[in-house]
């Protein structure tokens, strides 16, 4: 199958052309086909994307599954993967036929929904494959047409503001980015990011309106891609729109959101910062890791004061995405690794705390943490579940939650021992904020008469529940089946990276002589 | 000299047509023949786009260099008469059954047609001014055509008076001109530049002369009848000046700033930038407060047409080319946008507040559906066409290393997404209020729809018309 990626951006569009223009009506029935319909184009999605990891050879550290048209205005559309792209894209379609399970019970305009999540879908996939610049901004982009809708159409009390908040704050964040992209594109005359990835950006410090500009050029592309994935990340203290979009989203545009949007922060770090602006990664690499490290202490901290549940969780994401930055800034194969492996694991555990959060809204519509308690007397298996989730949160040993923290942690503390230390202090708040979560939601006597009548989880949540609950533990004793793919390709992005310091470092001393 | 006619026989038809129009309207049936002068309007307008399109390539120059026909002017009238045969067709139901289709409007239509056709051919300060005043005096005329309502009427007036003061500043600025380089002609003028600087003197004409033209694309600081003129019209005639006027000013715009001033692009880029800069954040920001969407397309267009300064800006042949880009795609998407606006009515009245599109997509999915299209491209967001436009210009602005340009245009569009995003946000999350009537226009459904789709085809295929535009950008800058 030559055009197999294409195959993958498409399908879910194809899917949601044909609910679009084909299914008419909004009785039970139609809303019914609409959900199956989306369920069958994201699960046959993920059969073509079994293909793709199958016949994907790890140790080359080119792209694969290549393939280039030309398009309009002199552009090309290329789309291809590596080992740091293509656990992305499993990621992605492996989590968007749950996706499509848990809004199950939505009975609100259901086939705009499930076009919009399949809409959404082609672009994610969009944004991991692309290997043209304009044809990543368009899909990084684009995500937020759909997303600004589903917040704003089937999302809580407060969604106006924010889906605008979430629109604006990202949009303007990623403008930026276009222009630097722009730059790129005078600078070194191509689009095609394999090309880029060996074109030497200008280092040599320039004044600009009077600022000396040290790492030159390099250093203000960077600061651009920077405001784009920083926000996207997103990183303290560019966060605020996260907890806002997803308390609003409903749940299962909160699991996109935390499982997948993210991710593409993380992914544009080392698609593009890191490979191609080493010299300005390695100037401003203890700023991202401060940054990290605030971020991971502080919006614990934060997750702690919280009352809502989603908000918490909001919160603990920003501060898991602090390991990922740290990871990736540390920029050695342990961090990188253990950056990818975190952002994988965050998508399922992230993905199920939300689902969790989900099935209790669905029975009593509020996510006040003190209209709970008790939990565990009605919901057993619900209470199973949370737990396992809980402490793959945390991080405990023996879930996926663990590698990411323990590898990022031991990739930092190589560059930076105190960037570390403060950082470790984060696990110990992250166990905090969870588990007293846990114990307020779960635990205690059922005094309350609400909940008296709750009943646990059907055999649709269980179903839901449990792909996550799998990759989560196998990814937890089992981690080489990540490292094992991403291990080639970053050991090839950190070769690069390195001869590029060096050579920036003889022309240094070339030019001091 | 039979060559120099065959050269403006399409100007020179639409003309004969006009006149002949008017003879039989008056002769006959008055107010009744309109909507058959109408038809034929549209009909001479898409077989003289026809024509023009399919005219071989090569520039003539007609009346010893009066008049220009090359791949560039092709382009520029291409889109005029289509974006005008659409206004046409989409303006017919609204004003007659407003009782304002009068047999003068199509062929005022007509006789602005043939001054914007004239506009983008000149090839001399006086070719120039005759195309412009020209194609001013029908919109004035068109822009009051409502004679018994006081907001077209003051609409019609306003226009005219900072249209006249604008002319006058044109006239100034070519006086100048003309004292300074002994030429009327733009080849004679582009010498007498010459490339070590401007004197004095021009530098003054080259001021006026783009004060003039300003005022007529609506970029800031001379923008301030846009907004009253738009809301006062009717909404046909609107809809008529937010495309084809402004895609003739702007192609206007390119051929005195390149022909005729085309070595002293570093002086009359500084005021371009400043304009476009100036236009995009007043733009943005002024329409945010606005409920009344005819003067928030008002500003929404101002705000682009600082996008297509971006692209004249730069001074190169690719800026030139975003340009046309710019403006053909800008054009589409607004005739799609008012064809939506057309159909707004409750009552049988029309109807500007946007608060009236209170949940308007649960109760007309498809047109909702177009519209926020057309928003979001309009705003610039990607896949859609409209974010390639911009693409072009902010590429032609880099490329000519004026980043902080765009920069700042991106910035100007972030602002400018609020209030396309207000749209979306009252048709899809809004409470529910009274509705809208529902219109059943078949020309105006096809044209809403019919420009989404071209928002969201186009992004596979385009079908030659970035091809056109780098011919004709070439012919232009030498």
């Amino acid at each position: 199958m030559d055009n197999l990626i294409s195959i993958l951006i498409f399908l879910p569009l194809i899917g949601a052309a044909i609910l679009g223009f084909f299914l008419r009506g909004d009785e039970p029935a139609a809303r019914r086909n609409a959900k199956w319909l989306a369920l069958i184009a994201t699960s046959a999605t993920f059969l073509f994307s079994i293909a793709l990891i199958g016949g994907f050879d790890p140790n080359d550290t080119g792209f694969q599954f290549v393939e280039e048209r030309e398009w309009i205005f002199g552009l090309t559309y290329k789309v291809g993967v590596d080992g740091i792209s293509v656990l992305f894209v499993m990621l992605t379609t492996f989590l968007m036929p749950i996706t499509i399970a848990a809004c199950w019970n939505v009975e609100h305009r259901v086939k705009e929904y499930m076009i919009a999540f399949l809409v959404l879908e082609s672009l994610m996939i969009g944004v991991f494959v692309a290997l043209d610049l304009v044809l990543f901004y368009l899909f990084f982009e684009a995500g937020l047409i759909p997303m600004f809708l589903i917040i704003g159409i089937w999302g809580g009390k407060a969604r106006i503001y924010a889906a605008f908040k979430f629109f604006l704050y990202t949009f303007l964040g990623s403008v930026l980015m276009l222009v630097a992209m722009i730059t790129m594109y005078i600078d070194a005359g191509t689009t095609d990011i394999p090309a880029l990835l060996n074109h030497r950006f200008g280092s040599e410090t320039f004044s600009l309106m009077g600022f000396q500009i040290v790492g030159g050029l390099q250093t203000l592309l960077w600061l651009a891609f920077f405001a784009s994935f920083a926000v996207k990340m997103p990183m303290w203290p560019v966060h605020t729109w996260l907890p806002d979009a997803h308390v609003q989203a409903p749940t299962a545009g909160s699991v996109v959101l935390a499982a997948i949007l993210l991710k593409m922060g993380g992914y544009g770090f080392l698609r593009f910062s890191l490979p191609m602006f080493p010299v300005a990664s390695d100037l401003l690499a203890p700023l991202v890791l401060w940054l990290s490290a605030i971020a991971i202490v502080y919006t614990s901290l934060v997750a702690l004061a919280q009352s809502d549940m989603k908000k918490l969780i909001a919160y603990s994401s920003v501060a898991h995405m602090g390991y990922v930055t740290m990871g990736i800034f540390a920029a050695n194969q342990q961090g990188i690794d253990g950056a990818i492996f975190q952002m994988i694991s965050h998508g399922f555990i992230s993905g199920a705390l939300f689902l969790c959060v989900g099935v209790i809204y669905d029975r009593m519509h509020t996510r006040e943490i003190d209209a709970y308690g008790g939990l565990v007397n009605r919901m057993p298996a619900y209470a199973a579940i949370f737990m396992l989730f809980t402490m793959a949160n945390v991080g405990l040993p023996g879930t996926s939650g663990f590698v990411g923290e323990f590898l990022t942690l031991m990739g930092v503390f190589q560059v930076n021992t105190w960037v570390a230390l403060v950082a470790t202090a984060g696990v110990i708040l992250s166990a905090s904020y969870a588990l007293w979560l846990y114990r307020r939601v779960v635990f205690g006597d059922l005094i309350k008469e609400s909940l008296k009548s709750i009943t646990d989880m059907g055999g649709r949540e269980r179903a839901i529940f449990a792909p996550l609950v799998v990759m989560t533990l196998l990814l937890g004793v089992y981690p080489s089946l990540v490292t094992d793919i991403i291990g080639p390709s970053v050991g090839a992005l950190i070769e690069g990276y390195q001869t590029a310091l060096a050579d920036f470092d003889a022309t240094l001393r070339v030019a001091q002589n | 000299m039979s060559g120099d006619l065959n050269t403006i026989l399409p100007e020179i038809m639409l003309s004969v047509f006009a006149m002949a129009a008017l003879l039989w309207g008056v002769y006959t049936g008055k107010d009744r023949t309109a909507p058959a002068i109408l038809w034929a309007t549209v009909a001479v307008f898409l077989a003289l786009a026809f024509w023009i399109g399919t005219s071989g390539p090569g520039t003539d120059r007609a009346f010893d260099g009066l008049f220009v026909d090359d791949a560039f002017s092709r382009f520029s009238k291409v889109v005029i008469l289509l974006s005008a045969a659409a206004v046409l067709l989409m303006g017919e139901g609204y004003m007659a059954k407003r009782d304002i289709l009068r047999f003068e409007y199509p062929i005022l239509v007509a006789l602005s047609v043939v001054g914007m056709m004239v506009m983008v051919s000149a090839g001399n300060l006086l070719t120039l001014y005759m195309g412009l005043e020209l194609q001013s005096l029908s919109l004035y005329v068109i822009a009051a055509l409502r004679r018994d309502s006081v907001k077209s009427t003051e609409a019609g007036l306003k226009y005219f008076v900072l249209g006249a003061l604008s002319s006058g500043l044109l006239l100034y600025g070519m006086a100048l001109t003309y004292g300074y380089s002994g030429t009327t002609d733009f080849e004679g003028i582009v010498v007498a530049a010459g490339s070590d600087g401007l004197s004095v003197g021009l530098l003054l004409g080259l001021a006026f002369i783009f004060t003039g033209l300003a005022f007529k694309v609506s970029a800031v600081p001379f923008h301030m009848w846009t907004p009253d003129v738009y809301e006062g019209a009717p909404t046909p005639i609107t809809a008529f000046f937010a495309t084809a006027p402004k895609m003739a000013a702007m192609a206007l715009f390119a051929r005195v700033a390149h022909d005729a001033f085309g070595g002293a692009t570093a002086e009359w880029g500084q005021i371009v930038a400043f304009m476009s800069v100036a236009s995009m954040f007043l733009g943005a920001i002024a329409a945010i407060g606005q409920r009344n969407i005819k003067r928030l397309m008002a500003y929404s267009s101002i705000a682009h047409m600082g996008f297509a300064l971006m692209g004249l800006a730069a001074g190169t042949a690719l800026g030139v080319e975003a340009m046309l880009i710019y403006m053909a795609i800008y054009v589409t998407m607004n005739i799609g946008t008012f064809a939506f606006i057309l159909s707004m009515e409750r009552d049988g009245k029309p109807v500007t507040d946007i608060a009236s599109l209170n949940m308007y997509a649960k109760r007309e999915p498809g047109k909702a559906l177009a519209m926020l299209i057309l928003m979001f491209s309009l705003a610039g967001v990607p896949p859609l066409l409209g974010f390639f436009g911009k693409f072009a210009v902010l590429q032609a602005a880099v490329a000519a290393d004026m980043i902080w340009l765009a920069v700042a245009g991106v910035i100007a569009s972030v602002i400018g997404a609020f209030y396309y995003l207000r749209i979306i946000y009252f048709m899809y999350f809004g409470e529910e209020g009274e509705p809208l009537d529902p219109v059943r226009s078949p020309v105006l459904w096809a044209f809403l729809m019919g420009s989404a789709a071209v928002m969201v085809l186009g992004i596979g295929n385009l079908f030659g018309v970035e091809g056109l535009a780098t011919a004709a950008a070439e012919t232009l800058v030498r």
